[in-house]
């Protein structure tokens, strides 16, 4: 009975749910001293001088660290990493404490190491820094202006760079429309919010490092210790415990983290340091700043002819990983629709504000609210039902590859692989009964409650390459496990990885174990983001497992003297066919175990070795693809608006997903669930607030909103499989998919709901006050005065 | 800095140990007890991942100091399962029902439904989503969570007549 597809309990979840996961907090190490960050109260400033005497005199403070006194056991001042296309200026790129300039409130400046966290945040607190104020840029739009004061004194401009995107002739698309709508949106930034923040533990014995870190990208980290640190490959192994969520932030390494490997590094100690809440508010990464000037040209019946217009993005302080975020956004733009020509200027500034990368959705979003709100618009303007104007503009699935004339950024085509949009659009719409709703709007609205309905579309790319690793090793005992450079950060990748291993050797997905993030036991690896690791190292596994599978199989065949062909994997033992048993000698063994060929393959001194044979009942595979797995959604949501307090309730959510075939249901329906959640926290809860001098005003949970299960409502799914045929698994990522189209959904439905007051959603998020201006200007409007 | 003698018992057994007055009772079952299942979250009594009981009742071990529980009884996740390994039928039912993904927040949940269900125990969902609004997910939306929590109400019924 094969385990794929099946939504079998996850083998994650006994220690997590009886206190014996092991998060990076709970590692304990003999001996381990504390770190503790000083960071910038400033925005914007230069730093005239520390002096550190107190703090260093305290009882249990071992040092106090500034940028000075890590750099000689470094290789070098800047951080790598930022910079892959070496376009931007070189001072973008961080150094792990400050140098004599800091550029957004919570930069590290000084690291404390002491004996406990208690002492260490005792000691930072008596650091003295003598600040010099600099003009801050809080507003990414006034900050690209000539008259701006700069974000950082080396860089002139802060508008750091800009392009073009696009294909086909927009002049003439839109001298030829019909109609041409233009608007403005923008979204806010938040934040990635894991509940587990971010923690790093560095072990040192005699001159090696275990590195102990809540992470996402364990490769990455161990790569760039290596090399900051000057370490043979052999000194340093990076180890990725559980981790409690990721979200985005976890795929950077931070100057904290190097920071502190520098300080064991330095003090031949292990150190470990723990992310605060406070902290991750001022210095984990943010997304979702984003200004957009748009124009659609339509023909007289709402069929596109072009898009053009200019995307600014805020970039925050530094550059902490390349710029690709207004990239994904600039090029996912049109989302299911064709557009036949197309121009965008896509311009990123600097702002004295926490470094900008990608927070789950990853610059997705953004581009969905504006395409989204933009069919909206043209469904009003020409008096055409919401549904309708998409409908004219999806891709049918006879396009299937669908090829837009732009390329990603590995400089692969962009060819959507599979989906049958509209037929997902029809079936949810059918479902909520969109056709229905006019009358339910209407008798509600006798009843003085303003209600409506929204809808929107997705399409994500998943599965970003070039690759990712997959080993599949049977010990001596029989047991089968999988070592990959994924990471599991709480989606349920080991049992889903478990499965598709399982299924080839005839054994339950508990039967494997599966070890995620570990450098010392898989060599390679990129990690956990771009909703990748299910179609990158599941198939990995795949293919690993019916390699290791066809070895057992074959050197099974020799030893029983029958084909391989003849041969099947049931329970761990590799067993001659029913039907083959007839014809065989009964007296000779029928089946051999797993752990037996194990032993075999590790081979004996003095002893033939099986013919023809690796050494080894293992396999490793790197699955390597350039092309994304297109995913696809749509969701339909009915909203209350009280227009007396500017509240919005939402009634009924209801999301219809393509992530392709499904290895397990639930896990899925999981993943689609929290990216429901984090969309509608992003539509009408989270904003990072600033003020206009970039200082931070939402630091605590106290003040920023992140929604509870009072402010989410169940959500009603549903799932369509087209399979990738880009991929063995036809597998499509699901972890982000689930956020994109939300906001743009909730703004359509509360523009629907509030339609008497002539309301208009192009900023998100959307919040009472904002939403009670509109209606009382609309109020104002509608009354003859 | 002034150690202070506390006796307590954690998950029914007793504990006797000098800790320092500022120490939060959080860092003190974490690091002085290596009871790493109660988790901190946010450290200022918003996010309930460190919710633990204190004499039955839900607390914030991130805004208690360990000393303050001198005399006390206190329960953290490691003392639900029974110690045959049985599953809690709060933990069962957040297995079956999916109700974690990271399960860093899932302690936290665990702890504040097991007073909540004590109380309530046939709860609707809306009241289960009011129980919860003390503990945030950043995971699962919590709608898997509520299913876990009405299908325990549900097995704790048929446990205790």
């Amino acid at each position: 009975m094969s385990v794929m597809g099946k939504s079998v309990r996850r083998i994650e979840d006994v220690p997590l749910i009886t206190g014996k996961g092991r998060f990076v907090d709970d590692v304990r190490a003999p001996g381990v001293l504390h770190g503790a960050f000083l960071r910038s109260s400033q925005a914007h400033a230069k730093i005239q001088r520390i002096d550190a005497t107190a703090a260093k005199a305290m009882p249990g403070v071992h040092a106090v660290l500034l940028l000075d006194d890590i750099l000689p056991v470094m290789t070098r001042r800047r951080m790598m990493g930022g910079n892959r296309s070496g376009k931007l200026p070189e001072t973008l790129i961080p150094t792990a404490l400050a140098e004599d300039e800091v550029c957004f409130a919570g930069q590290p400046i000084a690291l404390v190491i002491a004996d406990s966290r208690y002492l260490a945040e005792d000691a930072a607190e008596r650091i003295e820094v003598d600040y010099e104020p600099l003009p801050a840029v809080s507003d990414c739009r006034r900050g690209i202006g000539e008259s701006s004061p700069s974000v950082q004194t080396a860089i002139k401009s802060n508008l750091i760079t800009s392009y073009d995107v696009g294909y086909g002739d927009v002049e003439a698309a839109f001298k030829n429309a019909t109609h041409v709508f233009g608007d403005t949106f923008s979204q806010h930034r938040g934040g990635g919010h894991s509940i587990e923040g971010r923690g790093m533990l560095v072990e040192y014995s005699s001159g090696s490092f275990t590195v102990w870190a809540s992470t996402q990208k364990p490769h990455d980290l161990y790569q760039m210790l290596v090399d900051l640190l000057e370490l043979d490959e052999n000194q340093l192994r990076v180890i990725t415990p559980d981790v409690g969520g990721g979200f985005g932030p976890k795929l950077i390494v931070y100057p904290e983290d190097i920071a502190l490997a520098a300080a064991a590094k330095l003090l031949k100690r292990s150190v470990k340091w723990t992310e605060d809440r406070r902290e991750h508010f001022l210095g984990a990464i943010q997304e979702r700043d984003q200004y957009w000037t748009m124009e659609i040209a339509t023909d007289s019946e709402g069929l596109i002819l072009g898009l053009r217009g200019k995307l600014l993005h805020d970039l925050g302080a530094y550059a902490y990983q390349d710029v690709n975020l207004p990239y994904n956004s600039a090029t996912s733009v049109s989302g299911p629709y064709i557009v036949p020509a197309y121009a965008m200027t896509v311009e990123v500034g600097l702002t004295n504000k926490v470094p900008v990368s990608s927070v789950r959705g990853a610059g997705y979003p953004q581009p969905a609210f504006v395409m989204e709100r933009l069919m909206d618009r043209i469904a009003r303007e020409l008096g055409l039902d919401r549904a309708e104007v998409r409908r004219r503009n999806i891709i049918p699935v006879d396009q299937m590859p669908y090829e837009k004339p732009l390329k990603a950024r590995s400089g692969a085509a962009i060819v959507y692989d599979s989906g049958d949009y509209l037929a997902c659009q029809a079936e949810i719409l059918a479902v909520a009964d969109w056709d229905g709703f006019p009358a339910r709007q209407a008798a509600a609205r006798k009843d003085g409650r303003y209600i409506g309905i929204g809808m929107a579309n997705a399409v994500k790319g998943t599965g970003r390459g070039p690759f990712e690793s997959g080993m599949v090793r049977i010990s001596a005992s029989g047991r089968i496990s999988i070592y990959t450079g994924a990471t599991a950060m709480g989606q349920g990748l080991a049992t889903a990885l478990a499965q598709i291993c399982a299924d080839q050797f005839g054994v339950e997905a508990d039967d494997v174990t599966v070890v995620a993030g570990d450098t010392a036991m898989i060599p390679l690896g990129l990690g956990g983001f771009a909703s990748r690791q299910l179609v990158t190292a599941g198939s990995s596994v795949l293919l690993a497992s019916r390699a290791t599978a066809t070895k057992a199989k074959t050197l099974a065949g020799h030893i029983l003297g029958v084909a391989a062909e003849d041969l099947e994997i049931v329970q761990g033992d590799v067993k001659i066919i029913a039907a083959k048993q007839l014809v065989v000698d009964k007296k000779k063994p029928q089946s051999i175990s797993l752990g037996e060929l194990s032993r075999i393959l590790r081979g004996a001194p003095g002893y033939a070795f099986p013919e023809g044979l690796e050494p080894g009942l293992e396999a490793t595979f790197h699955f390597r693809t350039d092309a994304l797995a297109y995913a696809n959604a749509t969701h339909v949501v009915e909203v209350e608006v009280d227009p007396e307090i500017g509240e919005v309730k939402i009634l009924r959510y209801i999301a219809l997903q393509d992530s392709g075939r499904l290895i397990n249901p639930v896990i899925v329906d999981g993943q689609v669930h929290g990216g429901i959640a984090h969309g509608i926290s992003n539509a009408l809860f989270e904003w990072m607030g600033y003020d206009e001098n970039a200082q931070p005003v939402t630091t605590t949970f106290a003040e920023y909103l992140l929604p509870t299960a009072m402010e989410i409502p169940p959500f009603e799914t549903l799932y369509k499989e087209s399979p990738s045929p880009i991929n063995p698994l036809g597998v499509k990522g699901a972890g982000e998919v689930g956020t994109i189209p939300v906001t743009a959904a909730i703004a359509s439905a509360i523009e629907d709901a509030l339609t008497p007051f002539g309301v208009r959603v192009l900023h998100a998020p959307i919040n009472p006050e904002q939403l009670l201006e509109m209606i009382e200007e609309g109020s104002k409007k509608q009354r003859p005065s | 800095m002034t150690l202070h003698n506390i006796k307590l018992t954690v998950n029914g057994l007793p504990v006797e140990a000098a800790v320092d007055d500022r120490l939060t009772l959080a860092d003190f079952l974490r690091h002085q007890l290596n009871l790493t299942g109660t988790h901190i979250g946010c450290e200022h009594g918003v996010c309930g991942a460190c919710t633990i009981l204190v004499d039955n009742v839900s607390a914030r071990s991130c805004l208690m100091l360990a000393v303050q529980t001198d005399g006390l009884a206190v329960r953290t996740v490691e003392g639900l399962q029974a110690t045959d390994g049985t599953l809690h039928p709060l933990q069962a039912a957040f297995r079956d029902n999916h109700g974690l993904q990271c399960g860093y927040c899932t302690p936290g949940m665990l702890m504040t439904l097991v007073e909540f269900l004590g109380e309530n125990p046939q709860p609707s969902a809306a009241d289960v989503r009011e129980a919860i609004s003390g503990n945030l997910c950043r995971c699962t939306g919590y709608q898997r969570i509520v299913e876990s929590a009405l299908d325990a109400a549900k097995r704790l019924n048929e446990q205790e007549p």
